[in-house]
């Protein structure tokens, strides 16, 4: 396809670099445009979630449908702004906040119990039975000090997983 | 083909463990009592999401590096325009008149014998091989192809079978030069489909069609008809099933590995700077592919015909197939990746990703014991 840096100018890089707040350094997200023509193969300004399905080890990920539902009808800005979470210049809050818009698939800025169960059914599949899930679930937010009913917001979610041993980057490869 | 529908091919569980290959993530067996915080904890298996969205390998094999343009500034561009002049102008009609004597030489010869020697079986099938062998030398040389042979050539034997990497169609015509192999191959559309069906079905060759499930068992009939068979054209297999662009190779189909017979690796390697060999079936037809082929300066290649091997006692037919392909990768200086080819057609096996539910789970499960 030979879609080098030249289609993306300096102009272009700088605004993608803005959006993400300086997450991406300009060579990575050169390194990134490159990445997303590859995927993009029609060409549409966006990657569809067949494209993004046919990398295996995205495909074989439990959580591939959730994050397509994310990725839907990214342009490259938004997809860069996406994988901003994943950079090693990415704040804690950032990567806390992103894990809960993953859990909150509604987007009304709360998770219930219901979310979250969701999210362990997709981890575990067939492996645990539903209402052992749901125990265990109970159990240990209970011990967390909430209950089946609570609602968690994104400040709930920095207490109970912000701490420093959160390890959630990836590395851009620049050639 | 943009539709993709799930695999029905065999992942099988007892595949090599592709978590051996893929980058170690940060997913260490947690312990001690668990916490809502374990279970809200998704980042690993976002981790592996995010760097498989940002990086895989299974892509990356077949991905067709373009050359970094060298021509750019005012003393080599003149230099590359009088290349072009010279490579299109003067070596492709060249080539294309060696090419068109060599089908001339070759069907002048080939239909006669073929049609008039059907009494004496023995001295036609010889003369075959040798027709077939001289116009895979002109294709070759149409591409003024400057192939080294290494290792002691492929005889013809009963009870082996011979298997190599495949970056392109070309492959088979790079060893067909030097022994008139019968090939199993996918069946093509077009001017090489006919070819397909009229004279490399003399030499004994095998379709096989990837879009139909029932073929497998077909093909493994046919497949083991042939190696047994005592006067057969030695029998040359791609276990890749698709081509890959000669920097890696993906996972070998066990088909070859159990026909109960030798196996003798080849390993080929094409030099980049002259010209990329790699078919991206995805991107060109072969005819595109071929007149690229022609209009560059070369294609030069190494072929390395490796020692024997055998099934040794305890080994899975699998084990056997991954023992052969790092024999291979490593003389020809090209990377394993853990993945099927067979993936860039369809999707993969929900196997896979059960396992990872079921690691998940149990780990889940035994923490919870640890109470």
């Amino acid at each position: 396809m030979g879609n080098s840096s030249s289609m993306l100018t300096q102009y272009d890089i700088e605004e993608v670099q803005e959006h993400c707040n300086n997450t991406f350094s300009q060579q990575e997200i050169v390194s990134l445009y490159q990445r997303f023509c590859q995927l993009d193969r029609n060409g549409g300004g966006f990657i569809s979630a067949d494209e993004f399905m046919t990398v295996p080890e995205f495909a074989v990920n439990p959580l591939s449908q959730r994050l397509l539902r994310m990725l839907d009808g990214l342009n490259f800005k938004e997809f860069v702004f996406f994988l901003s979470a994943f950079s090693s210049r990415a704040s804690l809050q950032l990567k806390v906040d992103f894990i809960f818009k993953v859990y909150d698939s509604d987007g009304n800025g709360k998770v219930s119990f219901n979310d979250v169960l969701d999210i362990l059914r997709d981890l575990t599949g067939q492996f645990i039975a539903e209402h052992q899930r749901e125990h265990v679930l109970t159990q240990v937010l209970e011990e967390a000090g909430y209950t089946k009913d609570s609602l968690l917001v994104p400040a709930d979610f920095m207490k109970i997983l912000g701490s420093s041993d959160l390890k959630m980057e990836v590395e851009v490869p620049v050639d | 083909m943009n539709k993709l529908n799930t695999s029905s091919s065999e992942l099988d569980l007892d595949r090599p463990n592709i978590e051996d290959y893929l980058p170690s993530g940060s997913i260490q067996e947690p312990h001690g009592e668990l916490r809502l915080r374990d279970l809200l904890d998704i980042s690993p298996t976002l981790t592996e999401a995010a760097g498989a969205i940002v990086d895989d390998s299974f892509t990356r094999c077949f991905k067709s590096n373009p050359p970094e343009p060298w021509n750019w500034n005012i003393y080599l561009f003149p230099l590359w325009c009088l290349g072009v002049v010279v490579r299109y102008m003067i070596l492709f009609p060249l080539r294309v008149m060696v090419l068109t004597l060599g089908w001339i030489v070759f069907l002048s010869c080939y239909f006669p014998v073929h049609f008039l020697l059907t009494g004496q079986e023995k001295l036609r099938k010889r003369l075959e091989r040798g027709l077939v062998e001289l116009i895979c030398s002109f294709f070759v040389a149409s591409w003024t192809g400057v192939v080294k042979y290494h290792g002691p050539r492929p005889s013809m034997r009963p009870k082996q079978v011979f298997v190599a990497n495949h970056t392109s169609m070309i492959d088979f015509i790079v060893l067909e030069q030097m022994t008139a192999f019968a090939v199993i191959m996918q069946k093509h559309p077009g001017w090489v489909g006919l070819l397909q069906s009229t004279i490399l079905e003399s030499l004994g060759c095998i379709w096989f069609n990837r879009s139909e499930a029932k073929d497998r068992e077909i093909v493994a009939r046919k497949l083991r008809e042939h190696v047994h068979g005592a006067d057969n054209n030695p029998l040359l297999i791609f276990p890749e099933g698709t081509c890959v662009n000669n920097h890696y190779t993906v996972m070998f189909k066990k088909g070859a590995f159990e026909l109960g017979c030798t196996v003798c690796p080849i390993a080929v390697k094409y030099n980049k700077i002259f010209v990329d060999a790699f078919w991206n079936s995805r991107k060109q037809s072969f005819t595109t592919h071929l007149l690229q082929l022609m209009t560059s300066w070369a294609v030069v290649c190494d072929v390395w015909y490796l020692e024997p091997q055998n099934l040794k006692p305890g080994e899975t037919a699998i084990e056997f197939a991954e023992r052969v392909r790092d024999i291979i990768s490593v003389r020809a200086g090209l990377k394993k990746v853990p993945w099927d080819g067979y993936l860039k057609y369809s999707r993969p096996s929900p196997k896979h990703r059960e396992q990872k539910q079921q690691s998940f789970a149990e780990s889940v499960l035994r923490r919870l014991e640890e109470k």
